[in-house]
């Protein structure tokens, strides 16, 4: 797939048109939504459509500006999501409720922070210099929720929150961006180590254990710590992770049965051990039954509800705002895609997946064009993440798979969630920026200091940071979605 | 490392192809099985603004439909709605539908099979859709009477039954609510309520929640009945029997010892015949069974008695059933168990039919609440009969065990409960909560002995032996009055 194309072509104009698109669909949504209702296009229906507009056509400038040959398709694809998930939770939102405005104070924090990176970091292979502190970075993030003081507590049967001020936050979601860019790293580095050294035991090579040593400390710390918060979905989500990287890195098929069994049989263990674990997978497997339905906690009560509700969808739904998908529990976070079932049909949970499949192509399509390894990594891995996640989301939903509590990308209502998927779009259309571009034949500037410290370019075309952005994401004073869900 | 990365590519757009399996399946395939779910309240609310028949007890509505407005042309209201909440339910827009207006959603809704000429006249006459009108087996009186004789702030629960036909002639629950605050089509005024009505305690608006009568509370002494019915049909005692009454029991290996009851005269015999220890409710005569009997014939005897069994009500108070314990006791365990203790739980109802059976010659009915339905040109449609739901035990037993509790009512501990002229069979029972002082105080009873006429069981929750004490036997007394009376 890396045949040399004449010449590079931007395509920011193609990327301009879709994003129009793209808009259309967040916000005629969002008019949709309101049009049943008194609040039908009032103050802030105008207020936030403009916003959301503003803040994407600021994101397309900034990358005229800095990443010029990044994936047309990106953006226009993660703010068509982000605009739906918007208009969804502005739907379900009771009377008094405000997760509506508060899923785009931290659409706009997130867009905000993803720009940031694309201006700050300029070029992806930074990152690499920064391996071994994004591994203390994770570990960090992980840990914090456990540290009595800063951990908001138990919320909804699992200790993944920490409190900033007014908020809570799941320093978690960002774990998974600094344990990919640690995988990325490391593996990068030490790839031919892993693949050359090491005894072979029948058909299997194993490396090395000084070699794989510290990936090996990275996961079973992230599963430890998990499993000790009763985060479940975030578990398989970085196990996946870790799986595709390493694979990705060797080339080596053992390395995906290893941990295809290490899953299952971890799993099994986890469901005999774990209560929590043992509900999921009861609620899963004899959802239907009457003891399992009315259990209080940890029953497929919602689950089951949002069966009902997609089954109520049916192939063209009932239309937005014509259902009842506010009878299911989470309607506007866990089981949003419920949400969207009733409401839009099959047809409509088709194109919403099919954004995500898009989504995830382009950013496997830089991985396979950066010429870097570490870019290539990196890439593939959270392109697979959101890939990952999003099966896990819907599976769960649909009973395909036991439900666990992810959030679905840029749809569900949750800040954490949102800016660290901001985030992610923001790395892949850097990394897709070095795909499509000319190839760059200078080598990078050497001891340049970390890229977030540097100061912003004198005479930049444009200010990197929007007034008026900025107040909303230094005071959030909203309680976020953790508060909101109890 | 491309191949690697196609190669992951495709792991990912399989996952998406399981998902979009999955999704496919709920909303199309199997779409309809959801739909027509018994739990599925959608459809139900797809008639919302109908005009849904009336629930009617002693010939008035309790709860009906009145012309609404223009956009919702009906609303439902009920009339004396606290006495009435726990069987009516509520019929809400967006929490859903409870209680009977869920259980015969059916004929009050019209879309009975037995309703389908009405709809085909209603068709062509252009007439509004009209639902069935149903009777309640309850007494107004008797439910009034019952609901009184709960202090209001005391938990507790009345149920009255005739145990010949199975008709419930009360059932009332405290605390109760008003369903017309969750009914309104105010949809803020709602939410508001929902939430303010769910902060009481003993309130659960929780629509796959059994209602107030359905708790599962710990029987405490009304469980001998099941120990006394177990060792008459196992053929080791007689009705001469002298069982072993020591002060207290031990077990081996552990301190813990099980006392006899301190309220009663248990502590002036060694060994007891079944009249006394019934009489004064001795604890170690029943553990001393049950350690001989085994476990599972107390069990077996329990699912006979309708334990963890289907009871068959049409409010589907059965919802949270429990069987007597089926993982293995040890001996304290067992010997707790057997006196209605450790994790043995039962609904007041179920307690209800326990009695009902032994009044009706050891001949469980199902329990029922409808009268008769009427179509809206008030020819009936349908009037449950009797129905036998099992048998519990033979006449004979049943006989002897109507005699010792009368005995119970004449000269032992329930003698609260005894109404001159009449023969009163009952037991009472007192289940220990914690350390604290506080019991849920039990009395189930009927009369009259020789030939039932009704059967009564009221619990009351969370309450000292002495308030106990006159919160159930003497308010026993005035339902029978008031019954026997008629």
């Amino acid at each position: 797939m890396t045949q040399i194309e004449a010449t590079p072509k931007p395509r920011r104009n193609t990327e301009l048109a879709l994003l129009i698109l793209a808009l259309a669909v967040g916000i005629g949504a969002n008019a949709l939504v309101g049009v049943d209702q008194e609040k039908a296009f009032d103050q802030d229906f105008w207020f936030q459509s403009s916003l959301l507009a503003a803040a994407a056509l600021v994101f397309h400038v900034v990358l005229r500006v800095r990443a010029k040959y990044a994936d047309p398709v990106i953006l226009p694809l993660v703010v068509a999501l982000n605009g739906l998930g918007l208009a969804m939770i502005h739907r379900l939102d009771a009377p008094g409720d405000d997760t509506g405005n508060n899923q785009l104070r931290w659409t706009l924090i997130a867009m905000a922070v993803a720009i940031a990176v694309i201006w700050f970091l300029k070029d992806h292979r930074i990152l690499r210099r920064f391996t071994f502190i994004s591994l203390a970075a994770s570990a960090l993030l992980l840990i914090l929720p456990l540290i009595p003081g800063i951990s908001a507590g138990e919320i909804l049967g699992a200790r993944v929150w920490i409190k900033l001020g007014p908020m809570t936050f799941q320093p978690g979601e960002i774990a998974k961006i600094t344990l990919a860019i640690f995988f990325a790293g490391y593996l990068s580095s030490n790839r031919d180590l892993i693949l050359l050294a090491g005894r072979k035991l029948g058909p299997l090579q194993f490396p090395r254990v000084k070699d794989m040593g510290p990936m090996i400390t990275a996961w079973l710390v992230s599963i430890g710590v998990l499993i000790f918060q009763r985060d479940l979905g975030s578990s398989v989500l970085f196990f996946g992770l870790f799986i595709v990287m390493i694979y990705v890195a060797t080339s080596r098929i053992s390395w995906v049965v290893i941990g295809v069994a290490l899953i299952l049989g971890g799993g099994y263990v986890a469901s005999k051990v774990f209560s929590h674990v043992g509900l999921r997978i009861d609620g899963w497997l004899n959802a239907f039954t009457d003891e399992v339905y009315g259990r209080q906690f940890g029953g497929s009560f919602q689950i089951v509800e949002g069966l009902f509700g997609m089954a109520n969808g049916g192939l063209v739904g009932t239309g937005l705002g014509q259902g009842r998908p506010n009878l299911v529990p989470f309607a506007n976070s866990d089981m949003i895609i419920a949400s969207f079932g009733e409401e839009l049909g099959l047809i409509g949970l088709f194109a919403i997946v099919l954004m995500y499949l898009l989504l995830f192509t382009r950013g496997f399509r830089a991985a396979l064009g950066t010429r870097d390894a570490f870019g290539k990594l990196l890439a593939c891995g959270l392109s697979f993440a959101i890939a990952l996640q999003c099966f896990v989301v819907i599976g769960g939903v649909t009973r395909l798979i036991p439900l666990t509590g992810l959030t679905t990308p840029f749809l569900a209502a949750g800040g954490s969630s949102l800016l660290a998927n901001w985030i992610i779009v923001g790395l892949l259309l850097m990394i897709s920026h070095a795909a499509r571009g000319p190839v760059d034949t200078t080598p990078m500037p050497q001891g340049a200091a970390p890229a977030e410290e540097k100061p912003v370019p004198p005479s930049p075309p444009r200010p990197a940071k929007q007034p008026g952005r900025q107040p909303s994401s230094t005071h959030p004073d909203a309680p976020t979605e953790a508060v909101k869900q109890l | 490392m491309n191949h690697a990365i196609r190669n992951s590519w495709i792991a990912a757009v399989a996952m998406f192809a399981l998902i979009f399996g999955a999704l496919s399946y709920v909303q199309v395939v199997g779409a309809d099985e959801l739909q027509a779910n018994p739990w599925n309240k959608r459809a139900i609310l797809q008639n919302y603004c109908n005009d849904r028949g009336a629930i009617i007890v002693g010939g008035k509505p309790v709860a009906q439909s009145v012309a609404a407005t223009e956009s919702c042309k009906f609303q439902r209201t009920y009339t004396e709605p606290e006495l009435y909440a726990g069987i009516t339910g509520y019929f809400s827009k967006n929490y859903g539908v409870t209680g009977l207006e869920s259980a015969l959603n059916e004929q009050l809704a019209g879309s009975s099979d037995q309703l389908f000429l009405d709809r085909v006249g209603q068709l062509f006459l252009g007439n509004q859709p009209k639902g069935a009108s149903v009777e309640l087996t309850l007494d107004p009186a008797i439910q009034k009477l019952a609901y009184d004789l709960i202090p209001d702030g005391q938990r507790g629960s009345i149920v009255v039954t005739n145990p010949k036909t199975g008709d419930i002639l009360a059932t009332v629950s405290k605390p109760s609510y008003d369903p017309n605050l969750i009914a309104t089509q105010d949809a803020n005024a709602e939410a508001a309520n929902f939430n303010e009505l769910n902060k009481v305690p003993g309130i659960n608006l929780n629509p796959n929640v059994s209602g107030p009568t359905g708790a599962l509370l710990a029987p405490g002494s009304v469980f001998k009945l099941v120990d006394t019915a177990a060792a008459l049909s196992s053929g080791k005692y007689n009705k001469d029997s002298e069982l072993p009454n020591p002060a207290e029991m031990s077990f081996p290996g552990i301190q813990y010892k099980l006392p006899n009851y301190a309220g009663g005269n248990c502590y002036t015999q060694n060994t007891a015949s079944f009249a006394f220890a019934l009489q004064q409710s001795c604890n170690t005569p029943f553990a001393s069974i049950a350690r001989d009997l085994g476990q599972k014939a107390i069990a077996d005897q329990a699912a006979k008695f309708g334990f963890g069994e289907d009871l068959g009500d049409q409010l589907k108070l059965d919802y949270a059933k429990k069987a007597f314990p089926e993982e293995e006791l040890d001996p304290a365990g067992l010997a707790q168990s057997a006196i209605g203790q450790r994790d043995v739980r039962a609904t007041p109802l179920q307690i209800a039919l326990m009695t009902s059976a032994i009044a009706n010659g050891g001949v469980q009915m199902r329990p029922n609440l409808i009268k008769t339905v009427r179509s809206p040109d008030l020819r009936v449609i349908s009037e449950p009969k009797p129905e036998v739901l099992r048998t519990s035990t033979s006449p004979e037993i049943s006989r002897q065990i109507t005699e010792w509790m009368t005995s119970v009512v004449s000269e032992g501990i329930g003698r609260g409960a005894a109404v001159p002229g009449v023969q009163v069979a009952g037991k009472t029972g007192t289940a220990e909560l914690g350390t604290d002082g506080l019991n849920n105080s039990w009395f189930t009873g009927f009369a009259p002995a020789n030939d039932p006429q009704v059967s009564v069981t009221i619990v009351m929750q969370g309450v000292d032996i002495t308030t106990g004490a006159q919160l159930t036997s003497p308010n026993a007394k005035k339902i029978f009055e008031a019954v026997l009376n008629k």
